[in-house]
């Protein structure tokens, strides 16, 4: 590790309840900046490390508003004003023979917008990440449990991390390479 | 079977995941199939099978664009021959992989983990052959894209009140969904095959496809959100994809088809046909790769379960579509039905009323829907008739409407047969590269199950 900048520390645990634990425990000792990795999602732990909330649902509410309003306004303008077509005598702006479409486009935006979105706010596709550096964080999508303390968080020691780490019952603590 | 107490569901008493499990077994057993098993003979000489018929279909459609749609058996009046009856019947069997993903997990429903993602692959290759369709049926297939709206240099715009173009968005929305949903579900598991492939090019290739997912806290918030949501939105859209496909009949005034219980009847057709195919592809893949522990006989019997009160839904569509053929005291739907009884067509119905409706009772038996072979031959039973219902409702309708002076016979030739059992072929060759490239169970689902047999005490 000679020369390379240290991105933080990294706690291992086996059970899902010891990293749900471990990461209230950093929250309360007040650590700000770190993560927690695991093989599935574990309720509780995103607010535990202080992420309560996520703008998601939002988001997808206005993707879905668009492709409502936007679908309509799209068959409306090519029947009513672009090209009027007289169908069985029907007025042109039939609004109801819009409503299919107007649904499905409603329904397609608001998913291709849950789904970019997630994808962009967890910051995927990423690459790199040091986290990978550790040849155990392997195990974090098998059955292991992960904590990252990073060196950036005001409070981050070295060596007084490493200790709260492992007065957590950690069964490993390793540094991670930037 | 383990006996149990009198007075207890023995449903809710046989788990959905085997006991003895833990996180790293249900990983490496799933993701050893992908990565450490190997391409096996039964599973060669599988996908040779459906290569040869994928064979047979792109022969066919070769011929098909050389010679135009006169090598079908459609005429005038039967325009719409095997090709509807196959996009109908492909899209409704689609239906149930979106229902199992995305309704059962609304409803909270703990098996759905263990079915879910082939039923999704289900869904997609389903969509796939059900879409060729549409396509080969035109005259002038290179001008599919008249239908999409396009800045066309004449000014032209589609015809939005027209029930086909509302079936393009229908079905393009619904590809493009279930694409969606079935690649979200993915992420976590291509990170598992990443981390656990052995070979530069599969980590490359998994690492490529994961998008470097490393299961941070805040990640899996978002991951859940974003799949509670597309469920919220599938749901709805599968309803009103069949739902849209039915308006395509309904809106014509052609005696049959002019009815407002197509809508309900044709969603819950597409469920029962779909489930029967969930089984039929289920039954097989436990069997050979050992996943009893995660298809458990649960399961099996859950959907048989559906399958049988669902085709109870048809069955009361039959009923009603008789009923009101006499009751509404109109002759031309009242000819349709007696037509469709008693008329050229007599065998097919009889035969569709027997696969569907008669045969499939045989699931009230317990013992039917725990003994594999029957269930699976009852399934086939299922998706035969659902097939022969769809070309019931399209042929007897069109062959003989209000003209005696227009009626005509249909006959399918060798082309339409080639090309029906060329779009199975096509759908087993997607589902063959499925099974041995990616993981058929959804891995971090059935982690997640673990944990949460584990905190409940064991009944």
């Amino acid at each position: 590790m000679a020369g390379r900048r240290l991105y933080g520390l990294m706690a291992e645990f086996d059970t899902p309840e010891a990293l749900l634990y471990a990461a209230r425990a950093a929250r309360e000792e007040g650590y700000r900046k770190f993560d927690a990795y695991s093989p599935f999602g574990i309720e509780g732990l995103a607010e535990a490390v202080g992420f309560p909330k996520t703008r998601l649902p939002v988001l997808v509410f206005f993707g879905g508003l668009f492709g409502c309003c936007g679908g309509f306004f799209m068959q409306w303008w090519a029947n009513v004003i672009g090209y009027p077509l007289n169908i069985g005598g029907k007025p042109y702006d039939s609004w109801p023979a819009f409503i299919p479409i107007t649904f499905e486009l409603t329904i397609l935006c608001a998913a291709l917008t849950t789904v970019i979105g997630m994808i962009a706010l967890n910051g995927l596709p990423a690459p790199y990440h040091p986290a990978f550096n550790v040849p155990r964080f392997a195990l974090a999508s098998r059955d292991h449990f992960f904590l990252l303390i990073e060196a950036e968080d005001p409070k981050f020691d070295p060596k007084e991390t490493q200790e709260f780490l492992e007065a957590l019952h950690a069964q490993e603590v390793s540094e991670v390479e930037a | 079977m383990e006996p149990v107490e009198p007075g207890k569901n023995a449903a809710v008493a046989e788990p959905v995941l085997a006991p003895g499990h833990s996180f790293g077994s249900v990983t490496d057993q799933i993701s050893a199939i992908v990565l450490t098993r190997g391409t096996g003979k039964k599973w060669m000489g599988g996908f040779a099978v459906a290569i040869a018929l994928l064979l047979m279909l792109n022969f066919a459609i070769t011929v098909l664009f050389a010679k135009g749609v006169g090598i079908w058996g459609i005429n005038i009046p039967v325009g719409w021959g095997f090709a509807i009856v196959n996009f109908v019947w492909w899209i409704g069997i689609g239906h149930a992989g979106t229902l199992i993903s995305a309704f059962l997990l609304l409803m909270r429903q703990q098996w759905r983990s263990s079915v879910n993602r082939f039923a999704e692959a289900m869904t997609i290759f389903a969509v796939a052959c059900a879409g060729m369709f549409p396509l080969l049926h035109m005259g002038r297939p290179w001008l599919f894209y008249w239908l999409f709206p396009y800045p066309d240099t004449m000014t032209l715009w589609p015809q939005f009140r027209s029930p086909l173009v509302w079936d393009v968005f229908a079905v393009s929305t619904y590809a493009t969904v279930s694409i969606l949903f079935w690649f979200v579900g993915l992420i976590p598991d291509l990170a598992t095959l990443r981390d656990r492939a052995t070979t530069k090019i599969k980590q490359v290739v998994y690492g490529i496809l994961s998008m470097g997912w490393r299961g941070s806290a805040k990640h899996w918030k978002r991951y859940e959100t974003a799949s509670l949501l597309l469920a919220g939105l599938a749901t709805p859209l599968v309803v009103s994809v069949h739902t849209v496909v039915s308006f395509d009949f309904t809106i014509a005034i052609e005696p049959g088809w002019h009815s407002t219980i197509f809508p309900p009847y044709f969603v819950a057709g597409a469920i029962y046909s779909g489930f029967a195919m969930v089984l039929c592809l289920a039954i097989p893949l436990r069997k050979y790769y050992g996943l009893e522990d995660f298809v458990t006989l649960r399961h099996m019997d859950t959907m048989a379960k559906i399958m049988l009160a669902t085709g109870w839904i048809v069955a009361y569509s039959y009923i009603m579509e008789t009923f009101m053929a006499f009751y509404s005291g109109n002759p031309f739907d009242r000819y349709m039905i007696m037509n469709r009884m008693f008329g050229p067509y007599a065998t097919v119905y009889w035969i569709l009323i027997a696969a569907n409706l008669v045969i499939p009772q045989l699931l009230w038996i317990k013992k039917m829907r725990r003994n594999m072979l029957t269930l699976f031959l009852l399934s086939l039973c299922v998706q035969t008739g659902m097939w022969l219902e769809r070309f019931v409702i399209i042929i007897t309708s069109l062959s003989r409407d209000f003209v005696p002076s227009s009626w005509g016979m249909y006959y399918p030739t060798r082309w339409d047969w080639m090309t029906f059992l060329g779009s199975i072929g096509l759908f087993f060759t997607l589902f063959y590269l499925f099974i041995r490239f990616l993981p058929m169970i959804s891995i971090h689902e059935m982690r997640e199950l673990v944990h949460k047999t584990e905190e409940e005490p064991a009944a």
